[in-house]
């Protein structure tokens, strides 16, 4: 298919498109897409590889190189076309393509690329989560079984996944990062306890796992066991990848940008936002923002010209999470008690819902790394000051 | 040019990089300092950079100039801003001679800009009233007499005052202080009678002066722009001048960044080396990441101007207000990581955190460039 011309392929999209997206789903990601044709579009899309494009066929993927994946997604795009992405696809599954026997890629990638699977992650413990190679869950060899005991925490989606891939300690007596392997195991299965952690902004999205005896296939050991911590690693670069480098901001139900907000809320007096200090917290916000956003840009020419430079990845991270925190910071300074509200009566819906994104960002400097681990990382690797 | 350097421009900052290093060392501004050099720079070096082509970057071939732009500019000013260099390319190329180029007609262009490009004509601007930045805030009086103007007035931090030969000065031909209409801009010979010059010292080891005028006459010919709408002329101006600034101290940042970060890895106290401890690393870390910020945004603020686009003074005022908060930051940490001995004149640490301290109060500071800003932005 790759060998057809962009031109002609697009066409065949567009064609794909009319026949299987319906009109009401013309509408972006949102969480209240229409159930029935939701799943059509989403079996259709799997049937075809579309799901995960650039997976090799055999796999269940669309076989497609990078080009005509790019336009794949721009015709989607253009028709705001749901997208679809779970943890199968954009982190155990070019995982598997790197390091899992054909046996398991076999096994597993063409069910994630049908979305027939649900994937969660088990990586975080309470005892290992800035600290991630310290994690304590421990998994014993029986015969061609592992027998898995220990806990884990922060594990987006595991009261909904069918499988789980999880770090565990198989060496306990070699040093910290040696002893780790990286498993799949069904979530469905005795031994395996899934209690959902309701959060501050009232969602419940994640959950602690607790493992006692549950079982997994030896076989199901991705990359060499005891190696697991070099597979972890690269999983989440992938992860990595996923974030920073976007633009902060209210999700897609609130239009109405932080600088509006606070214009309206706070008022202008002769064109002059009418309280002096929120209105240097604004201009810093917004150059922030932008600042931001030319960092990643130079960084990514300099990376296509060769100059080298430091590495900014980690910078990144921590600026994107202090802005978009700060940014409803100052949403909440203009609203004032009417920030307070949690739900019900008395409240604009939009009011509510930048209060929950106020309190939900608090997590954007703690997860996927800490700020203080990021400031750890840029010390030791890019300034390389010795420890 | 986009956010990184051309190939071009990578061979200028490299040729600026040993040209500086190597003639201008960190102790040349030192010894001009101590020894009240009569000039705060040094003559021959300056007509150096003059045979290089620096001085005339940002003019016309026609007057001499290598009608380059800002990208290249900044190159220039950021490898003198690493040694610290008090070469008056502030006061005469991105004041004076800007001034000129973008408001003076030809034949003023002709006779003063030639020289500015060799290096054997010092101008400066003066428009500063009060200690605080506030451009219109002009009481200085340019009243109309025949064919020439009478300028009375008294204008502070001139730089370079007691060495131009031209002083292009800031003037009210009608309103008051704090408008912006009704300001003249006149070229003022430093020795026409009428003009006291009385050259101050800065902590930076730089020059500027005092600068009273009493009925100093100028002639009407020597008015850049249009009497009443200077500001037209002087906006440009400044915020040409103010990401030139940003250029230099975004040098003068990276240099001060790496001595300190090299103090962190050597300096060993309680038996290790300082930088081990996490209190210290993480400031480093802060440090590195305003540092990088402040780069893209000057970059960006550069590359606005030669592409003549439309948000260079929404650029000048971010860039600057960013540049002021890192001045403040890495000069501060800077001294404060070296410790006590940050506090000695012999280290050269302390001559970086007065040069910062100088430059972020100049031309605005981030308060100023804030609220400029969020004007510009529509609140």
């Amino acid at each position: 298919m790759s060998t057809e011309s962009i031109e002609e392929f697009k066409i065949e999209v567009r064609s794909f498109i009319e026949a299987n997206l319906a009109p009401e789903l013309r509408v972006g990601n949102r969480k209240d897409l229409p159930k029935k044709p939701l799943g059509k579009w989403i079996q259709a899309l799997g049937e075809r590889g579309w799901i995960t494009p650039e997976w090799p066929k055999e796999y269940g993927g669309g076989g497609l190189d990078r080009k005509h994946a790019a336009a794949m997604k721009g015709e989607f795009k253009a028709v705001r076309a749901p997208m679809v992405s779970s943890f199968g696809t954009s982190m155990l599954g070019p995982t598997l393509l790197q390091f899992g026997t054909d046996e398991q890629k076999l096994e597993f990638l063409p069910a994630i690329s049908k979305h027939e699977v649900k994937w969660c992650q088990g990586y975080s413990e309470p005892g290992a989560g800035s600290d991630l190679a310290s994690l304590q869950t421990r998994a014993v060899l029986e015969g061609d079984e592992y027998r898995i005991t220990g806990q884990k925490i922060w594990t987006t989606g595991a009261d909904k996944a069918d499988w789980i891939f999880c770090l565990v300690r198989t060496d306990p007596e070699a040093s910290k990062h040696d002893g780790i392997s990286f498993i799949l195991f069904p979530m469905h299965q005795d031994g395996v306890e899934v209690s959902p952690l309701n959060l501050i902004d009232g969602t419940a999205e994640f959950s602690q796992v607790f493992f006692d005896g549950a079982r997994a296939q030896a076989k199901h050991v991705v990359g060499p066991v005891n190696g697991g911590w070099t597979v972890a690693k690269r999983l989440l670069q992938h992860e990595r990848s996923t974030d920073g480098g976007s633009e902060g901001g209210l999700s897609g139900a609130q239009k109405e940008s932080y600088v509006d907000v606070v214009k309206r809320e706070v008022g202008l007096e002769n064109g002059v936002l009418a309280d002096p200090v929120l209105r240097q917290r604004l201009a810093a916000q917004e150059q922030e923002a932008k600042a931001l956003s030319l960092t990643m840009r130079r960084a990514g020419e300099e990376a296509r010209a060769g100059q080298t430079a430091r590495d900014i990845g980690s910078l990144g991270k921590f600026k994107w999470a202090n802005m978009v925190k700060s940014e409803q910071d100052i949403v909440m300074l203009a609203h004032g008690t009417q920030g307070l509200g949690w739900e019900g009566p008395g409240f604009e819906q939009t009011e509510l819902e930048r209060t929950r994104a106020w309190l939900t960002t608090r997590a954007d400097s703690i997860w996927g790394g800490t700020n203080e681990v990021q400031m750890n990382v840029i010390a030791k690797r890019v300034l390389q000051i010795p420890e | 040019m986009g956010l990184i350097l051309s190939e071009d421009q990578l061979i200028l900052r490299d040729m600026a990089k040993s040209f500086c290093d190597e003639k201008s060392p960190v102790e040349r501004m030192r010894s001009l300092r101590d020894t009240k050099s009569a000039d705060g720079f040094t003559r021959d070096l300056w007509k150096e950079m003059g045979e290089l082509g620096w001085l005339g970057i940002l003019f016309p071939e026609a007057v001499g100039g290598a009608e380059m732009g800002y990208g290249e500019l900044g190159v220039v000013l950021s490898e003198c801003g690493r040694v610290l260099a008090p070469e008056p390319f502030l006061s005469t190329v991105l004041l004076g001679g800007n001034a000129i180029l973008l408001g003076g007609n030809e034949p003023l262009q002709k006779d003063l800009l030639p020289d500015v490009c060799t290096g054997d004509r010092i101008l400066s601007l003066a428009f500063q009233e009060h200690g605080r930045f506030s451009p219109y805030g002009v009481s200085t009086t340019a009243t109309r007499d025949g064919d020439s103007f009478k300028v009375r007035g008294e204008k502070l931090f001139v730089l370079d005052g007691h060495v131009a030969d031209q002083i292009v000065t800031v003037a009210r031909t009608s309103g008051s202080a704090g408008d912006r209409n009704g300001l003249t801009l006149l070229v003022v010979d430093a020795d026409a009678s009428g003009v006291t010059i009385q050259r101050t010292e800065m902590i930076d080891g730089r020059n500027a002066a005092r600068i009273t005028f009493d009925d100093a006459a100028v002639d009407a010919a020597r008015v850049l722009g249009d009497v009443d709408n200077g500001a037209e002329v002087l906006d440009a101006v400044f915020d040409r001048a103010t990401i030139g600034l940003c250029a230099e101290m975004l040098g003068t940042f990276e240099e001060a960044f790496e001595r300190t970060l090299t103090y962190l890895k050597t300096r060993e106290q309680f038996g290790v080396k300082i930088g081990t401890f996490q209190g210290l690393r993480h400031r480093a870390a802060q440090m590195f990441g305003e540092l990088e910020f402040a780069r893209s945004v000057v970059l960006d603020a550069l590359t606005a101007i030669d592409d003549g686009r439309d948000d260079v003074s929404q650029c000048a005022s971010a860039a600057k207000s960013r540049c002021s908060d890192v001045a403040n930051l890495i000069g501060g940490e800077a001294v404060q990581m070296f410790g006590g001995i940050g506090m000695t004149d012999e280290e050269e640490i302390g001559l970086f955190f007065k040069r910062l301290k100088a430059a972020e109060l100049f031309l605005g500071d981030a308060i100023y460039h804030r609220n400029r800003y969020a004007s510009l932005r529509g609140y």
